[in-house]
Order: C-alpha cells, then structure tokens, then sequence
C-alpha cells in the first residue's frame, strides 16, 4: 500500500500550487520603494586594455544616478574562489584577481565595463550607449591547447601563464601507471571533449540592494541557491561588511542548477551602489546578458586511456584532462575539475590502478563552473565511453564487460581517495536490463530497419559523490569553506511546526518533502509543519542547495533538530503524566507511557512547553525549538545503471531517442514521485548536453549561440517518456535517513547511454564510427557517417 | 527599446500615409520585429500597425488561386488553407509555436525575407504574387538575397496570390536551436511544369533549384532527383550544418516533398 503521509509517500508538491497560478515570489517581482535601475555596459569584445571611458555625456543624460566604473571599485575585494587547488608539485592555483566592474582590461565578452545607475531601466540604457570607450584590443586566447602554448598571449598579464594549475590525483608514479599500460594485454584510448553549456535557468538572475541609513543596515535580494554563502563571500571577500548589518534574501527562484551557486559582481555591486546612492537598487538580467554573464559548465577536453588483461579485467586509467576556466576563477571553479571529477573516475569499478591528470586554463570566455553534476558528467562520460569503445575493440558485450568490472564488496575504498559505503551495482543493472527490455531489443531494432532506420543500444553505469561533504576532509583538499548544513525546528505553542532549513529550494520541491519527513517523526498531518528557506534574516544558516545535498545534509541537521525536539517534549509529557520520560512513547502524535493507558497529545505539550503552569521549570526551560548542525561523516553514493534506444536517420544524420530507461539506487525515499520528477529534469539535461546544447565561441571570443536562436535547449518532443525505476535501494549507512540525494543524476547519467546508443546505430549500418563529440547534431552525425 | 509613436490605422490609405513619416516602419505580428526593438537594433520613429486593416485580413479562393492578405496570421493561413493548398496550411501551421503563429503575419514574413524562413518557400514554390500597395510583384522577381526583397521605402504586402497547384509539399528540416528551417523545400506541381524552391540553404536566401525542376517535370518521382545536387559552394555553413550538409539535405528533403506531395 501506497503511504499517503510522511516518509515514502508522495503528496502532490504543494509549492506548485503558487507557481502555477503566479503567486510566487520570485526576485524581480519584488519592487523595493524608490529603487533605481541600474544597467550595466558589458564588453562586446573579448580582450582589451581600457584606456579610458569617458562618462561625462552620460551622466547629463535624463534619470541617471550615478555612472560607476572599475575605479570606483578598486578599493574593494575581487570576487573570491572558494576552493585552492594545489597542483602537482605543490604550488598552489594561480588566482588571478576577479574585479567586479573590469579595471584596465577586458577579459571577456560580457564582462561588466560600467554601470549605469538611473531612475528607470530604459534611462540607465539610454545612458550606457552615451559612454565612450577608448579601448586598444589584446589578442584573444579562445582554444585551450593554444593558450597553454609557450608563446600563448597571456589573459592575465600578471599571472605567469595560462595555466591555473597542473594537477595529478590518483597514483601519481607516473612510471608505475606506465607499467600497468605497458603489461596490457588491450589499450583502448579516447579522446573526447565535454561541451561547454549555458545553465538557462528559467529565471534570469536578479539582484536588488538596500541600505538602511538609519540603521546601517543592508538587504540584498538575489536569485541564489545558498543565500548563507553569497552574504559571507560578499561581506568578508569583497565588501568587508559586518555579516551582522547584511540580509540576503533569496526568494522564489526559478531554477539554478549550479549557475546560482556562485556569488557574481552584479551581487556586490547591487548592495555596494544602494548606499552609494543612496536608493535602493535593482538589476535584472536580460536573457542575452544571461549568456554571456552566468556562469558556464563543463568544457573539459580529455584523453583517456584504459589498460585491460587478457581476461578483460580493468587493470589501470589514465586520463588527461584540460578544463576552461574561461577568464577568471568563478566561485567554485577550481574543485570541479579536480576533486569533484578526479574522485570519480573509478567509477562503478574495480580499476586498481587509477591516474588522473588535469590542466585548468585561462581563456577569454565567461567563467566555467558546477553545473548540474559538477566534475562527475565530466568524469561518467570519460569513463563509460572509453569502456563501451573497448567492449567494441574486444567484440565483447558492453554490460557483460561492466558487470565483469564491477564493485561488489562494500566499503570499497577506490584508488581515487573515495570509500562508498554501501551499493549494489548489479542489482540496479538487473533492474536495467528489466524495465529497458533488452532482451526485447533485437526485435525493435528489425522494426526500426524496417523504417530505413538505424537503432541502436546504448548502456552505462555512473556513479557520484553527493551530500557534500565532510568539512574535515573537503578542507583538507583546499575548501575554503564547511560544508554542514543547519536547521531549526521551531515548534509553535499550538504544534504547528516552521523549520528553518539551510537548504534552498529553487525546484527540488523541499517545500514538500521536508515536512514529510519531520511529519513522520512525529507523527502529525505533514499540513502542521511548514519550511523556511533563503533568507539569512530568518534563517540561522547554511551552505546552501547544491551536489544532490539537501536531504542528505540539511535533512540530516533537520532530523537532528527534530531528534532534540521530540527528546525534550517527551521530558514534557513525562511531567504532565508523571512518569520517566525513558518510558514515554511518540507515535501518531500522541506520547503514551509504555505498559498503560496514559496518554498526552503532541498539541498539549507544545502548548505546555509555552504555557508552562504545570511544567519542570528547574530542569527544563520553557519553549520548544531546536537547532542542530550536521556535518556528514562522508559523502553518498548514489549509482546506477541507464540505457538509451535511439534510431539516426542514415539520410540526414537525425537522432531521436526511442526509449530510455534508468534504474537508480538513492538510498531511501522521502518522496517517489519528486525523486522521478529530479531524474527526468536531470535526463532532460543529459540528453540536452548529448545531442543539442552546445556554448560555442570564435576565434575572437565571440560567443556564436549566444541566444535560443542558436543555442539549442531540450524541448519536450526532443525526450521520450521515460522508464525510471528507483526501487533497488542500499540505504546510506552513515545518514539518519540513509539517503544518498537524487538531483543530479539524471544529468550525470545520461550523455554516455545517448552517446553509446548512437554509436551502435551507426555500427549497425555498417558505419564503424568510434565517436562523435557532443552535441551530437544532425550535421555532425551525418558527417561522421560520411567522413 | 527606444521610444516610438504608435498608430493603427484601419486602410490601406491611412496605413500609407503614416508611413510616409521619415523611419515610419511598418508591424505585422512583431514576431521579428519587437525582438529587433528591444535589442535595440532599430530604431523607428514610429510603428505603424497593418493588423487593424480589415481587408489586409481577407483569404479568398477563386478559380484555382488562393489569395491572402498582408496582414493574415500563420495560424490562420493554416485553418484557411487547409482544404484548397494543404501543402501551405501544412507550412504555416509549422512555423514556430502557437505564439508566433497567432501573431506572426505572412506579409511579415515576406518582407523580412529571413533566409531560413519558411514563407519565402512557399511563395517562389507556387509562383505567387506579391500585391502591394503600389504594383504586383512576382515571386521571381521578389525575393533579392537575405533580408533583401524588391520592396520599396514604405511599400505594403496587401496580399499574396498564390495559384494552387495540383499537388505539393514542404519539408522542413529544422534547425535544432531556432527551428526554423536548416533546409526547407517546397515541391509544387503545376500544369506547366514544377517549381522547387528551397529556404534555409544558400547564402543568396531562398532560391530555385532548376536541374530539380527539369528532372521532375520529367518524371514526378522521388528517385528522378537520384544523382542529382545542389552546389555547396553557395551554400551557409555555420554551427548548426556546413555547406556540404546544406546541400546534402536539399536534395534529401526535396525527395521527401515529392514523395509527400498530395
Ligand atoms: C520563436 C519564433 C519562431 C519562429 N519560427 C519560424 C519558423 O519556423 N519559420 C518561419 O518562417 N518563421 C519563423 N518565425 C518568424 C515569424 O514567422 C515571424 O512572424 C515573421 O518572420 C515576421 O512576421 P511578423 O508579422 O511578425 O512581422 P513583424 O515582425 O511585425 O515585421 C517584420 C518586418 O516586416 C515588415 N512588415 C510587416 N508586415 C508587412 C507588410 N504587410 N508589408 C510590408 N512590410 C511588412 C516590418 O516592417 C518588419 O520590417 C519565428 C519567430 C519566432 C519569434
């Protein structure tokens, strides 16, 4: 039987409601009195010394504030990264300075030049194009491979290269890893590129800041996923606020999927201008500035390489890697290509002998950073492609060749610094082949070719590293952050429940879920208990929503609060029922006394514990809210296996994925429904990044699908209808719930089955095509099968 | 988007007559055109509404032609023509989503000449007519290369005449980010011979592919195109195909029309 409350059931996402009949509250719809607009001029050309700018003319024009430049933000901090990298040989990253308002050069496209604060938008755009700039172009570095060439044009003049940093992880005796390849009995190498991609979130990013003069005191509403972070980053790092005098507020938000991780200059600069102008001020983001100022993701461009025995038995991989940093160090730009992708690369497999290599670079482009994955797309799709282009090589079959690698014994601790706890990766293939009907495929496949079509079967495995993260460890690899999570179960005197939650919720639907959980606990309607989120005023704090961390993390600090709750309301009805607490029981919202007949109601104790007549005043106090703070004691391991069936076209290269099926392995389930609702938006994404997304620039740094024109988002009738399954579960042994998170990995999942199935196809005419580089669009398809 | 004055006349004359003020221009749907304002790419002094022009609205079907006027929506050319010239209703009823088709105008369309639009297909594929406020253009004649068309300063697209042909179809390859077309090609079998246009391919915007026609007026089947293709040397290449694949898919999709023509 179906629960329908608490744990496990799934009650229709109750915030759905005000987003689907527009009673949300996003930024921008948030009007503050007085506000001003501010616009801001952004370059249009990629590398550039400013020799000067001249705003006078623009600050006569009608409405304008007050015009500000580099200059007037010289005095404050750069935008910090929150991660150090050290690097092989034990330097630490090159970090170059990361100015909110570029000072003396351009180093990107998009990048801020000026802002124009005025009375109305349109007055503050009027303005902008009044500016003269007096610019001498530099010479733009766009190509990875060149910009780390001796004589590469440098973006940062005082850096001393190109280079971010060199880093190896893994088994770093390079003449060991050679040995290993040079003993193979098979070497199957790959070289492959991760596209670049724009998070396109629905929502563009707002920012609106306040200063109070009476009080001293700033607001800065901001679309973020990790309200908590944005103000300490702009308070410590850039501004040198007092936290105390600074709220940030993150209401509604349509969407981040990592983009709104980061802490941006229209942030700062929002709150700085506020009292610099003394009037409130707001920026929304145009989707054209959304493309050339959110941050991007992936870009990764990788040879790997894959040692096998004679009895096909990974034997050792080695990856080289060069990630885009674009122009200057985004938030956490730095850990994704090195610990949140090099951690990974053992994936579901018994690979003894694993070494990563990865050269981050600078380049003239909008910064890169975590996108819904972070690292781990990058790391799943190295890895189940090079081993589906052995399975090929050897003429074995793909998932017998993974089944034979696999992982079974738990704890595993992998070559690359990880230990999973728990999993059970032939269970989720079993599943696999199940729902995705394998053994069926032959027969679509004669179907598919009675059509003039191709089909083809695509497998992979992933695995990630979710719930981040144990902050004693993640210091220890250059975090310079914890990365716990916090919440405050706040019971009022008639036993409605509001908790305060670190996590933000920008479409996970935590809104929902969480009371689910702490509705179970205590056994009441999941209708009493309400969340709060996304605002530092009201909440006590919190990393923030991100790596499929919110239940894992914050949900953990929440059972712990609520943990506290029950413990100290069980010491109340103890009292009221004069009896040990030790006897008291909690179930269906009622505490009993084991072996009678006694019984209080959670409602009588909540009004107890704030109406204390009769009441242990000299052992307990009065009231009834708790706070508890989590910090994981490793990460979580969700895993799976997927598959995808597409058909090409063999006339134009067209591919439609036919079917796709994923089983998954999260642990336990709050809510099903929501965690099929994450993986089909996660599969959307993947399939978006496999077959149509694609960030390209120019040689001049231009950004060529710089709107939907040319930037190709999924869209319904791009994916099919989706086999999920969820229901093998080896729950995670060191959370209280024993969940592992589900947010990302559809989308880390995905593009190796989309990429594997096509290959197939081709095969299957006759094609012997060993890869095609994501997207895989009609025109590179087709030229793949007649290259 | 810089400031305008706006007007929405109810004739042709009124319509004329405001766009005779210096940078005056002309709104169908805005599908194309507000975008372009609010990117501030243009920069009219005044926007002059056709779509309160009753008789740019008019479609009326006699003897063998179908005629449409300036101002008629896609969405409405779909529902109209879906008897007489399925194949047209087939075209409009695909161009972008139901937004662009309720607003969108077919004079719209022509006069921007985009060279992935779908409408320039259809027009030079039929042999159309373009009827201004001044004289009768040809199809042949119309269509200049991109963005160009024989329109002159304040000249209106009153209607379309579109002679129905016995049998068509367009096929549409679309471009996976705007969905407008990659290549798109319109087969359409006259008494006097067949006309094959083809949109989104060439760097001169759409145009007709003769050797196509020839060999079809030989022999309406799909395999008389075999052997045949369009020359990649004038073709676009770009993110989302290069020359070869351009030409390359005109000759698939113009195989496709044929067989799907009705
Ligand atoms: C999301 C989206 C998807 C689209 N997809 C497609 C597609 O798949 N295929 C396709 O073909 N098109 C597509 N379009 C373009 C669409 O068809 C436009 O409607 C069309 O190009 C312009 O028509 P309009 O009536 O909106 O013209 P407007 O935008 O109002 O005007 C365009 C130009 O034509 C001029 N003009 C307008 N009417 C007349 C007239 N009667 N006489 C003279 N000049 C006139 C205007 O002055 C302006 O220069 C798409 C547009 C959008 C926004």
């Amino acid at each position: 039987m179906p629960k329908d409350n608490g744990i496990g059931a799934s009650p229709k996402r109750r915030e759905d409601v005000r987003f689907l009949t527009g009673a949300g509250n996003y930024t921008d719809d948030i009007n503050v009195n007085g506000q001003a607009h501010v616009h801001f001029l952004r370059a249009d050309v990629a590398h550039a010394t400013i020799n000067s700018i001249d705003t006078s003319a623009a600050e006569a024009m009608p409405g304008v504030v007050k015009i500000f430049t580099g200059a007037d933000f010289a005095e404050v901090g750069g935008i910090p990264c929150g991660w150090g990298v050290t690097d092989r040989h034990g330097n630490p990253q090159q970090e170059p300075r990361h100015p909110i308002i570029a000072h003396d050069t351009i180093r990107h496209v998009g990048e801020i030049v000026a802002a124009v604060v005025a009375d109305t938008v349109e007055q503050a755009r009027d303005a902008a194009e009044a500016i003269e700039l007096d610019l001498t172009d530099k010479p733009v570095v766009v190509d990875m491979a060149a910009a780390l060439a001796e004589d590469s044009a440098k973006v940062h003049e005082d850096l001393s290269s190109n280079l971010c940093y060199d880093w190896v992880f893994g088994n770093d005796d390079d003449d060991a890893v050679q040995a290993a390849f040079d003993s193979a009995a098979h070497v199957t190498t790959l070289e492959l590129v991760n596209n670049r991609l724009v998070a396109n979130p629905m929502e563009p990013r707002v920012a609106i800041g306040e200063y109070s003069r009476g009080t001293d005191e700033y607001t800065l509403h901001t679309t973020s996923q990790n309200p908590h972070v944005i103000r300490l980053l702009m308070c410590a790092f850039v501004l040198g606020l007092p936290e105390h005098k600074v709220r940030v507020v993150a209401p509604d938000v349509g969407g981040g999927f990592g983009s709104k991780i980061f802490h941006y200059a229209e942030e700062a600069f929002c709150t700085h201008a506020a009292k610099a102008c003394g009037r409130p001020v707001k920026w929304t983001s145009t989707r054209s500035e959304a493309f050339i100022s959110d941050a991007h993701g992936r870009d990764h461009v990788t040879k790997i390489e894959l040692a096998l025995d004679s009895n096909n038995n990974f034997t050792a991989l080695r990856t080289n890697t060069m990630a885009n940093m674009g122009a200057y160090l985004s938030t956490f730009a730095t850990s994704v290509p090195s610990y949140l992708h090099g951690t990974l690369m053992a994936g579901n497999y018994k690979t003894p002998i694993v070494q990563v290599n990865v050269k981050t670079v600078f380049t003239n482009t909008v910064p890169v950073d975590a996108y819904r994955g972070a690292g781990r797309p990058e790391a799943t799709y190295q890895l189940e492609r090079v081993i589906d282009k052995a399975a090929r090589e050897l003429g074995v079959d793909p998932i017998a060749l993974r089944r034979q690698n696999f992982i079974t014994e738990f704890p595993y601790e992998t070559p690359v610094a990880l230990t999973y706890d728990t999993g059970d990766y032939v269970a989720t293939m079993d599943k696999l082949e199940e729902i995705a009907d394998v053994a069926g495929f032959a027969a679509r496949r004669a179907e598919s070719e009675k059509k003039g079509k191709l089909r083809g079967l695509g497998v992979n495995c992933y695995i990630e590293a979710c719930g981040i993260a144990p902050s004693n460890i993640v210091g220890m690899l250059g975090a310079r952050a914890g990365l716990y999570d916090a919440a405050t179960v706040r019971v009022n005197a008639t036993g409605s429940i509001s908790v305060m939650v670190g996590a933000h919720a920008h479409g996970q639907g935590h809104e929902t879920t969480f009371p689910q959980v702490v509705a179970d606990m205590i056994g009441i309607d999941e209708s009493m208990v309400d969340i709060v989120h996304g605002d530092t005023g009201r909440v006590p704090f919190g990393m923030g929503t991100y790596g499929s961390r919110s239940i894992a993390v914050c949900g953990s600090a929440m059972v712990r609060a609520t943990e506290k709750i029950i413990a100290k309301a069980k010491k109340i009805a103890a009292h009221l029922m004069e009896a040990s607490d030790a006897d008291i029981e909690l179930k269906d919202g009622q505490f009993t006394v084991a072996g009678t007949d006694k019984s209080v109601a959670w409602g009588d104790v909540c009004l107890t514990a704030y109406v204390p007549h009769n009441y242990p005043l000299e052992e307990l106090e009065p009231g009834l809210e708790e706070t508890a703070f989590y910090d994981p004691a490793n990460f979580t391991y969700p895993a799976g296996a997927y598959a995808c069936e597409v058909e090409v076209d063999p006339d134009t290269g067209k591919v439609t994925i036919e079917r796709f099926s994923a089983a998954d392995d999260f642990g336990n389930i709050i809510n099903p429904m929501i965690v099929d609702g994450q993986v089909h938006g996660g599969l959307g994404q993947g399939i978006g990044q496999a077959l149509l997304e694609n960030a390209a620039y120019d040689e001049d740094g231009q950004l060529l699908s710089a709107s939907y024109m040319d930037y190709a988002m999924p869209r319904a009738d791009d994916v099919p209808f989706y086999q999920v399954d969820h229901s093998c579960q080896t729950p995670c042994t060191h959370n209280p719930l024993g969940v592992k998170g589900c947010g990302e990995a559809g989308a880390i999942g995905s593009p190796p089955a989309v990429v594997n199935a096509v290959i197939d196809a081709l095969k299957s005419g006759g094609k012997n095509v060993t890869h095609i580089d994501m997207p895989l669009s009609p025109a590179r398809v087709w030229a793949a099968m007649n290259g | 988007m810089y400031e305008f004055e706006f007007e929405k006349p109810s004739t042709v004359a009124e319509a004329v007559a405001a766009l005779a003020d210096e940078d005056a221009q002309a709104l169908g749907g805005g599908q194309t055109l507000i975008p372009t304002l609010k990117q501030r790419l243009a920069m009219p002094s005044k926007l002059v509404s056709l779509t309160g022009i009753p008789q740019l609205k008019e479609i009326s079907d006699n003897d063998g032609v179908l005629t449409i006027g300036g101002a008629v929506t896609h969405a409405a050319v779909a529902e109209a023509a879906a008897g007489s010239y399925p194949a047209l209703a087939d075209l409009a009823g695909h161009i972008g989503d139901p937004a662009v088709r309720n607003r969108g105008t077919i004079g719209g369309s022509l006069a921007n000449n985009d060279p992935a639009a779908c409408y320039p297909a259809a027009a030079l594929g039929s042999g159309a007519t373009i009827v201004t406020n001044r004289r009768e253009i040809t199809a042949d004649e119309y269509f200049q290369g991109l963005f160009e068309t024989a329109l002159e300063e304040g000249e209106i697209i009153t209607a379309v005449r579109f002679p129905v042909p016995e049998k068509a179809s367009y096929q549409k390859f679309l471009q996976p980010a705007s969905r407008f077309a990659l290549v798109g090609v319109f087969v359409a079998k006259y008494a006097a011979g067949v006309r094959v246009a083809v949109t989104g391919a060439s760097e001169e915007g759409v145009f007709r592919w003769a050797e196509a026609e020839a060999a079809l007026d030989a022999d309406f089947a799909p395999g008389a195109l075999d052997g045949l293709s369009v020359d990649a040397a004038g073709m676009i290449g770009d993110l989302h195909g290069t020359k070869e694949y351009r030409a390359h898919l005109a000759g698939v999709m113009a195989k496709r029309a044929v067989a799907a023509a009705r």
